[in-house]
């Protein structure tokens, strides 16, 4: 699928890289003691290191270096056994140091690689340039009052890992699947929690356009900190469209930082290039270098989970799964447990991700929940289809109970019984309803007979409705085909 | 009492304590009064007469039940205003720092508090701990002790230097036993040696910096400034020690340096580095320099001719690699969270108003020259190349020490000058030509006073050592100190 802007003079390619920021699943913050905990009351979780207070020194936090590392491997990166922490400097009321510490010429992580699992099957692969460690700013808030700014701290200091891809994205499609990949791959991990709504995950989205066939980088804009994979994707069509017209009505795109605004859907700049900072980044004194073994970085290797790739091969291969399937039911961590819950011992692969993929996804979004908040326990879903394969019920019939479990939270077996739903597979009873259905339709036993083999559905669909639905399918068509000949 | 109580050393004090011939009160009551009589000196920025009181009482009812913390225990000190002291107004001699009273106390002056020493109050300092002469200090010059007796600043009002200056004139002065300085190019040694004093700059990494208000990163050390080579030795043990806060302390043993006394240098090879010689220098300070050298052979030492090639190239280092650093460590005064704000219309123009007016003249121009050297496009030339250079210059230390233990060179190139003498910043950053090497390089240093110049002030020599190896430098201090026989005059004003 070729993602095209079709300008007045001629077809436009889009050329996306992304700076995605993710924050550091830790205890406490990069270089201070005080909690990344969120939503604390302001400055409640802010320590002298945090606050810039004179003489202050930053230590670095080990395990943020452990996450930098395994986050690394899951991209399947460089991991740089030897790198520098460095200062970026700049002034804002949120910045207490009036420097950031980050990593600029020596980042801890160097190139990898993600791949992109797309809609029709295939698969794009996308580089990554780098992964370095960084701290949060503070939080500036305008609108408490009407003259003076407040500062919040809490998020000062705090661990980011900033993940920066090479410009291989082509489509806002593919920028909205790659932040999905990367929230899914650091949620395995439990590097980063991913969520965006809470600012866990955000993403600076630099995008250029050029002509179709041309193979030249131009002049792009950065769109900072957009909050959600839909505003990513809105911001690079927003973007690449107001790009192409400046270009095609003579304009020339100015390297620029700009601002998406989602009520709008539209960018707009924050500062251009003769406004942009000089960071003076210079190796942190305060710093030593960070230096690890290779038998560091082995045992942290050691202790990685399957990732989604991986996790999507063997579903393939061991459980016959399609590309599709196998690539949804991998997305999240707990969605590839619970899916291999259902499965339990001997279930069948296929069955059991037909019923995850299509009823308890589709019930659980109707009712906004997660897969943790399922109603139904991967144990009772599994529960349902040995209901199945034993014939104990119909599929049908399944769907019903699989809605009365998503409502009470109960046994399968227990609504069966309770409701009385258990398949009718006595020989007698269905030949009494096939007999029965056959004697009050003589119209449709002469169509039958006459050639219009097609009404056998509508048999069935009445002898199923005389059964409440629960006469075994398969004795029923077995039975009209003796009886109707 | 044998002796006035505040013309006793730190061991005197320690020993004269021990024998109950005076109570750690006696002697801050003594230094207490010494600090309100020298106050024309102006070597404090605050005084703590009060907490210090407290401190000894807490002091003598230890002595009391036989718990003393040690050589320490009860020695009243100064505490250079660049200590971060919990309770009491920190302002690293600057506007901007004003009325700051931090809530926490610096790893140093804890670990000094720790080992029962009475803090009398904050001595003054060039503002940021930049200067060479304590002229640059928001709350006012301090004053050197010293007069020359003759010479063109006979009778003049003479720097103590800097940055250390509030230390040294109030050790000299017999204010206190012992000051904590720090030193980043020299503003231990040279105070030292411009009042007659000795003053030690430990290895870098030998005493946390948590808690100190950060000059220049990489090279910022605390360290003792006393009246003996001994009390240096006491007071530095009870100042280092390695501490998790600081990445960049080293975890290292603290020695019990005092055992280095006594020892003598028989055996030690001396360097004695031909490049440190400066255009303009005294004759009476190659001479002295000669001198120590022949004192340090007298007592079984050889002396060895060794070279330091990238010498001349320290001094640009160091006013590349501090102010770089200094810029961005200095970036966080920006009147948002404490000190001083001065409002503006915009967010830009309070911090450029607070900036304005909250730094001094030549910490403004620390940190445009700063921002000079690290700014795009000038960089690598700047920046990179003194970091290479300054590679270089440890190179040189590196591999004299593979062949002798110490090296032996002035301290600074000129004895203490009159107020407002230096008026460019160049030649006043010439002061710090031979102290700023060892600062570059990480290495130890110290200050002994050895001579007087030909008017009579004061001059010091310097000894420099391999890292962490302070008691081969001390044990070579004390040679000189014993050989020079150098006598500190009791100045009025100071007298207990």
């Amino acid at each position: 699928m070729t993602y095209r802007i079709v300008g007045e003079t001629g077809e436009w390619e889009v050329v996306i890289g992304l700076e995605v920021h993710a924050q550091v699943v830790s205890n406490s913050k990069l270089f201070s003691g005080a909690s990344t905990e969120f939503g604390g009351a302001p400055n409640t979780h802010v320590s002298l290191v945090d606050a810039a207070m004179p003489g202050m020194l930053p230590v670095v936090n080990e395990k943020c270096i452990e996450q930098a590392v395994r986050t690394g491997l899951g991209l399947k990166a460089k991991i740089n056994n030897y790198s520098v922490f460095a200062r970026k400097n700049y002034f804002y009321a949120d910045l207490p140091q009036s420097y950031q510490i980050s990593q600029f010429d020596k980042p801890i992580v160097g190139a990898g690689v993600v791949i992109l699992d797309m809609p029709d099957g295939t698969t794009r692969e996308i580089g990554i340039e780098r992964l370095h460690l960084e701290q949060d700013a503070g939080k500036s808030m305008h609108d408490q009052d009407p003259k003076r700014t407040f500062v919040d701290l809490n998020r000062s200091g705090v661990a980011l890992m900033e993940i920066v891809s090479d410009p291989d994205m082509r489509s806002p499609e593919e920028a909205g699947i790659y932040v999905r990949k990367i929230r899914s791959i650091v949620r395995y991990l439990e590097t980063c929690d991913g969520n965006m709504e809470q600012g866990s995950m955000r993403a600076d989205v630099n995008v250029s356009v050029r002509k179709v066939g041309s193979t030249e980088l131009n002049t792009r804009c950065e769109i900072k900190n957009v909050n959600s994979v839909r505003f990513v994707m809105q911001a690079i069509e927003a973007e690449a469209q107001r790009q192409v017209e400046l270009v095609e009505s003579g304009g020339e795109v100015e390297q620029q930082t700009r601002q998406f605004d989602p009520s709008k859907g539209e960018t707009k700049a924050m500062r251009s290039k003769e406004f942009a900072h000089d960071y003076r980044y210079f190796p942190d004194p305060d710093l030593l270098p960070i230096e690890f073994s290779e038998e560091y970085v082995e045992a942290i290797k050691a202790t990685l989970p399957e990732l989604p790739d991986e996790k999507k091969q063997r579903y393939m291969s061991e459980y016959g799964l399609s590309a599709y399937d196998a690539g949804v039911l991998v997305v999240d961590r707990e969605t590839g447990h619970y899916y291999e819950a259902v499965l339990g011992k001997n279930r069948d692969p296929k069955l059991a991700a037909n019923w995850v993929i299509s009823n308890l996804f589709g019930a659980l979004k109707a009712e906004s929940k997660s897969i943790e908040e399922s109603p139904v326990s991967a144990e009772q879903l599994g529960q349902l289809l040995d209901l199945i394969a034993d014939d104990t019920i119909s599929g049908k019939i399944a769907k019903d109970v699989f809605e009365k479990m998503i409502a009470s939270g109960d046994d399968p077996a227990v609504i069966v019984e309770k409701e009385g739903l258990k398949q009718i597979t006595d020989t007698g009873a269905i030949e009494a309803a096939v007999d029965d259905v056959i004697a009050n339709s003589p119209e449709q036993v002469a169509q039958f007979q006459g050639g219009n083999e097609k009404i056998a559905g509508w048999f069935v669909g009445q002898i199923m409705k005389a059964t409440q639905g629960k006469a075994n399918p398969g004795m029923v068509n077995k039975m009209l085909k003796e009886k109707l000949g | 009492m044998s002796k006035t109580l505040t013309n006793l050393t730190i061991a005197e004090a320690r020993d004269g304590l021990a024998a109950k011939e005076f109570s750690a009160v006696e002697l801050t009551e003594a230094h207490n009064d010494a600090v309100v009589a020298a106050r024309d000196l102006n070597a404090f920025v605050s005084e703590t007469p009060g907490l210090a009181l407290d401190a000894a009482k807490a002091s003598d009812v230890r002595r009391a039940s036989g718990d003393v913390l040690g050589s320490m225990d009860g020695v009243p000190i100064a505490m250079k205003d660049l200590f971060c002291t919990e309770g009491v107004q920190s302002t690293a001699g600057s506007h901007m720092l004003e009325g700051f009273v931090p809530a926490y106390e610096s790893t140093v002056s804890k670990n000094l508090k720790d080992a029962g020493s009475v803090m009398l109050g904050k001595a003054n300092m060039d503002e940021f701990a930049m200067g060479s002469s304590t002229e640059n200090s928001y709350y006012g010059n301090t004053i050197n002790p010293w007069k020359a007796s003759s010479g063109p600043d006979a009778g003049s009002d003479l720097v103590p230097g800097g940055s250390s200056g509030g230390s040294a004139s109030a050790v000299a002065t017999r204010l206190c036993l012992g000051a904590t300085g720090t030193d980043t190019g020299g503003s231990i040694r040279q105070p030292a040696s411009f009042s007659g004093i000795v003053g030690l700059k430990p290895t870098y990494g030998r005493c946390s910096r948590w808690g100190i208000v950060a000059f220049a990163s990489s090279l910022d050390q605390a360290g003792p400034m006393t009246r003996t080579v001994r009390d240096s030795a006491i007071m530095l043990g009870s100042m280092a020690g390695h501490d998790p806060k600081d990445s960049t302390s080293a975890p290292v043993e603290t020695p019990n340096f005092e055992s280095a006394m006594g020892l003598g240098v028989k055996g030690l090879r001396i360097g004695i580095p031909k490049e440190y010689t400066a255009e303009g220098m005294p004759q009476e300070i190659s001479d002295l320099w000669q001198l120590g050298a022949d004192w340090l052979r007298e007592a079984g030492a050889e002396i060895v001719d060794v070279s330091l090639p990238h010498t001349k190239y320290a001094l640009p280092t160091y006013y590349i690699v501090a102010p770089a650093e200094a810029s961005s460590n200095l970036a966080r005064y920006d009147g948002v969270r404490y000190g001083l704000r001065v409002e503006g219309d915009s967010l830009d123009d309070m911090y450029m108003n607070t900036r304005a007016a909250g730094f001094g003249e030549e910490v403004q121009r620390r940190i445009l020259i700063g921002t000079y050297v690290l700014s795009a496009g000038y960089y690598d030339a700047y920046y990179v190349k003194a970091q290479q250079v300054r590679t270089r210059i440890a190179g040189d230390f590196k591999s004299v020490f593979e062949d002798v233990d110490v090296l032996l060179a002035p301290t600074a190139p000129s004895p203490a000058f009159a107020m407002n003498a230096q008026l460019d910043p160049v030649s006043m950053y010439l002061n710090d030509i031979f102290t700023v090497p060892a600062s570059l390089a990480g290495l130890p240093g110290i200050s002994v006073p050895a001579g007087l110049s030909e008017h009579g002030l004061p001059l010091g020599l310097q000894l420099i050592a391999k890292p962490f190896d302070e008691l081969t430098l001390l044990r070579a201090a004390e040679t000189i100190e014993q050989s020079a026989g150098f006598e500190l005059p009791v100045f009025s004003g100071g007298e207990g």
